[in-house]
């Protein structure tokens, strides 16, 4: 049901989001029409790092419970990091090329999304070649934590570094960017959420029947 | 302390016997650095160096973490690591200090080669550069100790841990790259950032990884 809810928020939602970037946020003066390929960017990139956060506490219940719904969890996220990831990458890149003249200009949040995506490959990359369910658990979950813990070391090893890619535009630093630009951001920033909890729903769903499945499969051969 | 001392005494004593990790870092360090010092022949080597050395450094030591940890897991010499009378943190700390032994010695082989190979310099720097290798190492092998037995734990054994190694530790080789960079150059006002940033990394992976060891090798 929840689900269900979730995936007609997010295909009206996406209509929404499309009308406030592409009709209702003005065109920015120095950037022009490129400017509006940001209101997908920024909420994806959010994102990115939330399903990291998301991983860990995961994780770190999984330590704690020993219950799998919590490697499920953290598992389902890092599947969708590496989709949040990848698009930001390529919103990026369409950016930069038009922007900068360059598809990758080596900027450091920019490299610091790529760590961030290896980091989450790496992860199910682990996964794959752990066969044994509770032990596929219980090592992943570890490198999921430790992981995590490298974000804000990356964030900080990597910031320090001058840095072409566009200052904030939002919170308390952000650059004084029009009322009706952030209303845009904000629409969208809530439409790629609710489109992020119904896939997490329905990827967990489907995660659950795998792990019956191969309760299933174990009892068989056992018997 | 003790326990810890122990196992450093127990990998040394193999290492003496067989020589086999020590020699592999060493030979496939000093390969890393004849073929770059021959790719990047004609282009400016003192811009090049600091990221030449590192990415010897970081080869040469997966190379190292694998043999270290899977000789563990080969014999079941792990089981036996376990049942002795000393806690999962002492057994990582021990396996760190010994892999940390083993890589530095290999690294501080590897320095003067690459220094000739790349018409450089014996001076102060050296000592500089030296210090820095001191604490990426550190850094590098405090998680690599960890990741290598997962690693060693899966189906694909030591062709896992490049793939998991390489990102967790790029804060690691960014900085100490950097850091080694700046030293080499006139102004090294700047070299205390990344090396914060080599010190904050030891330490948060050496206090997380000696509390999260015991899942590792639990059975």
């Amino acid at each position: 049901m929840l689900s269900r809810i979730l995936g007609i928020a997010s295909v009206v939602g996406i209509i929404v989001a499309l009308y406030f970037a592409l009709v209702f946020a003005p065109t920015e003066q120095t950037m022009g029409i490129l400017q509006r390929v940001f209101y997908f960017h920024l909420p994806q990139a959010i994102l990115s790092y939330i399903a990291a956060f998301l991983l860990g506490f995961g994780s770190l219940m999984y330590l704690a419970t020993r219950d799998l719904k919590w490697d499920r969890f953290a598992y389902c996220n890092a599947e969708l990091g590496v989709l949040f990831t990848a698009t930001t990458l390529i919103t990026g890149m369409i950016w930069g090329r038009l922007a900068w003249n360059v598809w990758w200009a080596g900027d450091a949040r920019t490299n610091l999304e790529l760590i961030l995506g290896l980091l989450y490959v790496g992860y199910l990359m682990l996964r794959a070649y752990l066969p044994e369910r509770e032990k596929r658990a219980r090592l992943s979950t570890v490198f999921g934590f430790l992981a995590v813990l490298d974000v804000p070391i990356n964030y900080g090893a990597i910031y320090w570094w001058e840095t072409q890619h566009p200052k904030p535009v939002l919170g308390p630093r952000g650059g004084g960017a029009d009322p009706e630009i952030k209303i845009a951001i904000y629409v969208s920033l809530l439409v790629f959420s609710i489109v992020y909890a119904w896939l997490l729903t329905k990827r967990l769903g489907v995660a659950r029947l795998e792990d019956e499945v191969g309760a299933l499969e174990a009892s068989v051969e056992a018997s | 302390m003790k326990p810890v001392a122990a196992i450093v005494f127990k990998d040394i004593a193999i290492e003496y016997k067989n020589r086999e990790a020590f020699t592999s870092m060493l030979l496939f360090g000093l390969l890393v650095v004849v073929v770059f010092s021959f790719a990047f022949e004609g282009s400016d080597r003192r811009s090049l160096a600091p990221g030449m050395l590192w990415v010897a450094y970081a080869f040469a030591g997966i190379l190292g973490l694998n043999r270290s940890l899977n000789m563990e897991i080969d014999n079941d010499c792990l089981q036996g690591l376990l049942l002795s009378p000393l806690s999962r943190g002492d057994l990582y700390l021990g396996k760190v200090a010994g892999n940390l032994v083993f890589t530095l010695i290999a690294e501080l082989v590897i320095l003067p080669f690459f220094v000739i190979l790349n018409n450089l310099t014996f001076d102060i720097v050296l000592l500089w550069i030296v210090g820095i290798t001191l604490l990426g190492t550190l850094g590098f092998v405090a998680i690599g100790t960890t990741l290598s037995l997962i690693s060693a734990q899966t189906r694909m054994k030591e062709v896992l841990l490049p793939v998991l190694q390489i990102p967790m530790t790029f804060p690691v080789i960014l900085s100490a790259v950097q850091a080694t960079a700046l030293v080499m150059s006139e102004d090294s006002s700047g070299v205390s950032f990344p090396l914060s940033v080599l010190g904050i990394f030891s330490t948060v992976y050496i206090a997380a990884s000696y509390f999260v060891f015991e899942y590792i090798v639990e059975e």
